[in-house]
This record gives structure tokens, C-alpha cells and sequence, in this order.
């Protein structure tokens, strides 16, 4: 397989973010002054820090998203066999969306699918 | 002439045999990567002008405007002078940005968008790289895309860009299930992953029409997931104007923020793409039946405004929806993906798996 060109688009895309940037950084006008590089927030200073610990909501979703993203990979070389292979394959996708439904009923009962 | 626009096979062996003749492999192998990148690149910046007019005259005509209007004929150049506005921008950087990860970032979208851009393939022979996993690499590298929204939001240490960058985290990565699981429907009744395989088994009629209600569900799936995955339309809360300034991107000017905003573009164009492979036979013309005067008439159109007018058709349909429908809220948002097209576009996979085992596709 041509593979090699994974490594052409990666070039490019970088050839283009560093060319633009440098040429931006080349022709463009600069001045300092005082209140230029503060952070933006509505015209007042910023109070206390940014980097700070965030809501849990999210990272319950993203554990989420890494049991189901998991089971995408796996259901991939079983699309491609389905044909092949038949009733044997919709049989064991069937056991493994069945155990797969009930962790999803799981986590839907303990109301982490739930935003508060 | 080796020139055929319904093949552009001959054209390219002829570059090929043209260069390999005068030149040394090693030398033959970079002038045609030379050309192949040019020509990437000028595919991204025509579509970015493009696009970006297109989005603004498609808003203007929703909400009843004229749009832009002074700059050109119909304000068309009206992009080209907003790129030369960015570039003339002073590049900044706020004193408490970590400076490094600030400008890996747009280097991480951009780079992530032209990695599925070339995989795509445009017309028969005008198709740069053919993956035998082609579906997979492109759904893994759209995904990347997300660590560059993240990090750019991150190290802008701003409070708004670090909502938007979390909000948009949650969001792609929720989404992103269901794109591929629509994508698996469609790869259950291919047997194959790579790309042109995929386009070959719909010579006889495209998927969404061949493929029974299973496939129906699977395209308003993969468009609704497909969106949501862009930060668009009515998903678009991670950078919402009106809570969040601009989300993720707020402490980005100049030429970065045009990055970001070109890559979005870019990968709406991707997910289209992918949209049209899939389900609407990529650069297949549309055919009823077998051997009729009306196949011969969509035969005469070439495949390469085939597939550019699929891929403009369902940008269309995706702008459409942006201007339509009022932003969601964080938590509907993801209660639409969990509570909704994940169980469903799980049914729908062992629906059309049944289907697919039963032979019950044309």
C-alpha cells in the first residue's frame, strides 16, 4: 500500500500552519504597550487562576466515551466479516450488544448520563 | 490526448512515465510529492475562500440580507480581503499563554484536516492515497483534531477558552460514537474498508438508496453526529457568541485564528466526503435501473463534479441547518447522544446486520 503519503499530508499541513505563521510574524506591524498581552475578559483583570480543576460531568463522559470508542474498534473487523461469516457473527454481536445495553442501562440508572 | 476527465488515470501515469523518463526515481518520487502537496494545497485555500463566501451568502439569504456586497462582483473577493486583513494582524500572545502548547495548536487541527483530505478520493484516477483501511485511517484522524482544540484552549489561559475547549472535548468525543457506528452500518454491507471498494459496490445504486431503512437512519445519523462533531449548526456551544465570546479560539488573532477557522471548513468538506462515499456512491453517477437513456445522460457529467456536487450538496444541507435551528443547551446536547443515537444506532447496526445476512439488499 501507499502509505508513505500519510507522511506527504503531514508535511503539507505543517508547511502550510509554519509558512502562514512565518509570514504573518514577517509582514505584520507590532507595537508593545502595557495592556496589550493581558488575558481578555470583558475589560476587567482576570481574577484567580484559569488552570484549575474542572467539573467531574465531563470526565464521567469521556469514561464513557473510552468503554464505547473501545467497542468501536472491535466492532470494526466484524462489520468487514458480517457478510462472510453470517449467522455465527450476528449471534455474537448480539451477546456482545446485549452485555454492551446493559452497561449502558447501568451507567443510565446511576444517572450518570445526567447533567446537573 | 492522455487527457480525460472521465479517467484521469492516463493522466497521471503519463506525468509518471514523463518524469521517470528525464529523471532518477528518487528525483521523480519528490517532484511528484511536490506536485501532489501543491496541489493539496491549493485544494484547502480554494476551498476556504470558497466555503467561507458560500457560508456567508447562505446566511444573508436565510435571514433575508444581501450578505457581502462591496468587495468584487456580488462581494466574491470579499474573503481574499479578509485573509489579507489576518495576515496583516499583529500575531498575539497574552502574557500568561503557555507559549509553546498556544502555537502547536493550530499546527495539530491543520495538520489533522490535510491527513483526511488526502485520503479522499476526488475522481476515478484522481485518488492520492487508497488505503485498504481507508474508512478507518480517515475516522481515526478526524479525531485527532480535538486534542488541537483542547490544547489551543488550555494554554490560552483564559477562562472562556477553557470552558469552550472542555464543552468542545465532551462534545466530539460523545459524537464521534455515533459517526463511526453510521459509518460500520454502511462498512457492514461493503465486506470492505477501503475506500474504492466501497465506491465499486455501489455501481448498481448508491447504499442509502439500496440499503433499506437501516441505511436511511444511518445517514440522518451519521449528519446529525457529523455536525456535532464540527462544533456547527445548532452544536456549535463550544465557542456560542453569546456566553462564551468565541470558545476555545478567544486569545487567537491573525493568521492562528484563521487556522482554526479554515480547518473547521476543511473538515466540514472531509465529513461531506466521507458522507458521500458512504451513502451517495462518492463519484458514481446517479443511475435508475439498468441501461436507460436517463443512466446515458448522467454518465455524459464527470465524475469529478459528481463528487464535488455531493460533497456541495450536503455542505448546503449542513449550512441550512446551522442557520436554522436554535443552539442546544450542554446537557440536551448530551442527552441527544447517549439517551438517543447511541441505543438507536446500535439497533440500527444489528438491524442492518440481519438485513445484510438475510440478502435482502439489492
Amino acid at each position: 500500500m501507499n502509505a508513505d503519503y500519510i507522511l506527504l499530508f503531514f508535511l503539507t499541513g505543517i508547511l502550510m500552519v509554519a509558512g502562514g505563521m512565518i509570514m504573518a510574524y514577517m509582514i505584520s506591524p507590532k507595537s508593545e504597550n502595557k495592556q496589550k498581552r493581558e488575558t481578555y475578559e470583558s475589560g476587567i483583570p482576570t481574577i484567580g487562576k484559569t488552570w484549575v480543576q474542572f467539573k467531574v460531568g465531563y470526565y464521567l463522559f469521556a469514561i464513557l466515551f473510552l468503554i464505547f470508542d473501545v467497542e468501536t474498534v472491535f466492532i470494526f473487523p466484524w462489520a468487514v466479516a458480517m457478510k462472510k461469516v453470517g449467522m455465527t457473527a450476528f449471534v455474537e454481536i448480539l451477546i456482545f450488544f446485549v452485555i454492551l445495553g446493559i452497561g449502558l442501562l447501568y451507567a443510565w440508572k446511576k444517572n450518570a448520563l445526567e447533567w446537573e | 490526448m492522455v487527457f480525460n476527465i472521465y479517467d484521469f488515470t492516463g493522466l497521471t501515469e503519463w506525468i509518471h512515465e514523463g518524469l521517470s523518463r528525464s529523471l532518477s526515481p528518487g528525483l521523480t518520487l519528490v517532484v511528484e510529492w511536490a506536485l501532489i502537496g501543491a496541489g493539496l494545497l491549493t485544494l484547502v485555500a480554494l476551498l476556504g475562500l470558497v466555503l467561507i463566501y458560500l457560508e456567508r451568502k447562505v446566511s444573508a439569504v436565510i435571514q433575508q440580507r444581501m450578505g457581502p456586497m462591496r468587495v468584487g462582483p456580488w462581494g466574491m473577493t470579499q474573503t481574499v480581503a479578509d485573509v489579507l486583513k489576518l495576515l496583516l494582524k499583529e500575531p498575539l500572545m497574552t502574557r500568561n499563554a503557555d507559549k509553546f502548547l498556544f502555537n502547536l495548536a493550530p499546527f495539530i487541527v491543520m495538520t489533522a484536516s490535510f491527513l483526511a483530505l488526502g485520503a479522499l478520493p476526488f475522481a476515478l484516477g484522481l485518488h492520492i492515497m487508497d488505503l485498504n483501511i481507508g474508512i478507518l485511517y480517515i475516522t481515526a484522524i478526524t479525531s485527532l483534531g480535538v486534542i488541537g482544540i483542547l490544547l489551543g484552549g488550555w494554554a490560552s489561559n483564559n477562562k472562556f477558552s477553557l470552558i469552550g475547549a472542555i464543552r468542545s472535548g465532551a462534545q466530539i468525543i460523545s459524537y464521534e460514537l455515533s459517526v463511526s457506528l453510521a459509518i460500520l452500518s454502511i462498512v457492514v454491507l461493503t465486506g470492505s474498508l477501503q475506500i474504492s471498494e466501497i465506491i465499486n459496490t455501489q455501481q448498481n445504486g448508491w447504499w442509502l438508496f439500496k440499503g433499506h431503512i437501516p441505511a436511511l437512519i444511518a445517514f440522518v445519523i451519521f449528519l446529525i453526529a457529523g455536525i456535532a462533531e464540527l462544533n456547527r449548526g445548532p452544536f456549535d456551544l463550544p465557542e456560542a457568541e453569546s456566553e462564551l465570546t468565541a470558545g476555545f479560539h478567544t486569545e487567537y488573532s491573525g493568521f492562528k485564528f484563521a487556522f482554526f477557522f479554515l480547518a473547521e471548513f476543511i473538515n466540514m468538506f472531509i465529513l461531506a466526503g466521507v458522507g458521500a462515499i458512504l451513502f451517495l456512491g462518492g463519484w458514481l453517477p446517479l443511475h435508475f435501473g439498468i441501461d436507460n437513456s436517463f443512466n446515458h445522460v448522467m454518465d455524459f457529467i464527470p465524475p469529478i463534479f459528481w463528487f464535488f456536487g455531493k460533497i456541495f450538496a450536503l455542505i448546503l444541507l449542513m449550512m441550512w441547518f446551522k442557520w436554522t435551528f436554535p443552539r442546544l443547551r450542554i446537557d440536551q446536547l448530551l442527552k441527544l447522544e447517549w439517551k438517543y443515537l447511541l441505543p438507536l444506532n446500535l439497533l440500527n447496526i444489528l438491524l442492518m446486520a440481519f438485513i445484510a445476512m438475510q440478502g435482502w439488499y439489492f
